[in-house]
């Protein structure tokens, strides 16, 4: 058993460090899939690309944000900074006070969340005009 | 009681208007005619007459308006139909949103979605619904467990009587039923008592 753990540890600390971490059992066989696992700063960069397309319609932007809804994570600043600038674009101020109402819900009982947000997102927000929900009102009932 | 649900059981091929006007014309009572109407699939009866059941037809191929959660920008906006003011506010939003009041902003998030995010999740009072029902419910079967056991229930056996338990214990002991770990070993013989 023990020669096995150190044919695993030879094989390559690289390779261990880029695929999940598995059982030091005698069978390597049992690591979960070879695939590659995207990194963070992919993901968050394929988001921020798809937002920044310049003729972006509303259909995409839609798509997106609803996918991106869908995921479980709240996106970085930069996606929503990227979107935000598509619903400029697109001139729909509607859509961007939904999509910061949307990450808020998102951020379920993590109430810190939100604020490290919009302090993030306050430059762009003051740049392109976009109030916060709670600047107007919308975040009683 | 129902002597036309009966008669559904068992002729189950036949056609569901046939049923229909041999029970409601055999059986004249109104309870049976109404429960004949309640049993038959209603959607069979309308697609004979070839016009939509729902006065306010939806389209269902065309976008739809949804609100939820994990959608925050639903399929369609919601309001569609837009008059001239809201018109001129949506040409002003193509300027610069800087320009815009608070009430102009919010007047265009109402034309485009129906309920906000608190909106979406404001509490109902659902729960005293079910919870009332469920009462309900459990009073209306106490009645019934209730009247089952004055009137369905035949009389107890002898054998629940007090003298003939009483008897039956006594025969159990006289047996030494169980004399060393059970029901006999509780029994105190000398002193004829319970230990």
């Amino acid at each position: 058993m023990f020669r096995a753990v150190v044919r695993l540890s030879t094989s390559g600390v690289r390779s261990l460090a880029r695929t999940r971490p598995c059982f030091s059992a005698p069978l390597a066989s049992r690591c979960y899939s070879h695939a590659k696992v995207e990194t963070d700063e992919e993901f968050d960069a394929r988001w921020v690309t798809y937002f920044s397309k310049p003729d972006i319609d509303a259909w995409e932007l839609k798509k997106g944000m609803n996918t991106l809804i869908g995921y479980d994570l709240v996106p970085e600043p930069k996606i929503l900074d990227s979107a935000l600038r598509a619903c400029r674009r697109l001139n729909d101020l509607a859509s961007a006070i939904r999509i910061l109402e949307a990450v808020k819900d998102k951020s379920g009982p993590h109430k810190d969340i939100y604020p490290y947000l919009i302090q993030e997102l306050q430059p762009t927000l003051t740049e392109l005009g976009i109030s916060t929900p709670e600047d107007l009102g919308m975040d009683k009932l | 009681m129902w002597n036309g649900s009966n008669a559904i059981g068992v002729m189950r091929r036949a056609s569901l208007a046939q049923m229909l006007h041999l029970t409601i014309g055999r059986v004249g009572c109104f309870l049976s005619r109404r429960a004949v109407v309640a049993l038959t699939n209603s959607g069979v009866r309308m697609s004979s007459h070839g016009h939509q059941e729902v006065s306010d037809k939806v389209d269902m191929s065309q976008p739809m308006y949804s609100d939820r959660l994990d959608t925050p920008l639903p399929d369609r906006p919601w309001k569609d139909v837009l008059d001239s003011t809201d018109k001129s506010l949506k040409q002003k939003e193509k300027g610069p949103w800087t320009a815009l009041s608070k009430e102009e902003k919010i007047a265009l998030y109402r034309l485009k979605f129906n309920h906000t995010y608190p909106e979406m999740k404001r509490p109902s009072h659902e729960w005293k619904t079910v919870i009332g029902g469920m009462f309900i419910f459990f009073g209306i079967t106490g009645l019934v467990v209730f009247w089952q056991g004055h009137y369905v229930y035949p009389p107890q056996p002898p054998t629940f009587g007090e003298e003939w338990q009483a008897k039956q214990i006594q025969r159990m002991l006289d047996m030494r039923v169980n004399p060393i770990e059970g029901f006999s070993a509780q029994w105190d013989y000398k002193n004829k008592q319970w230990k």
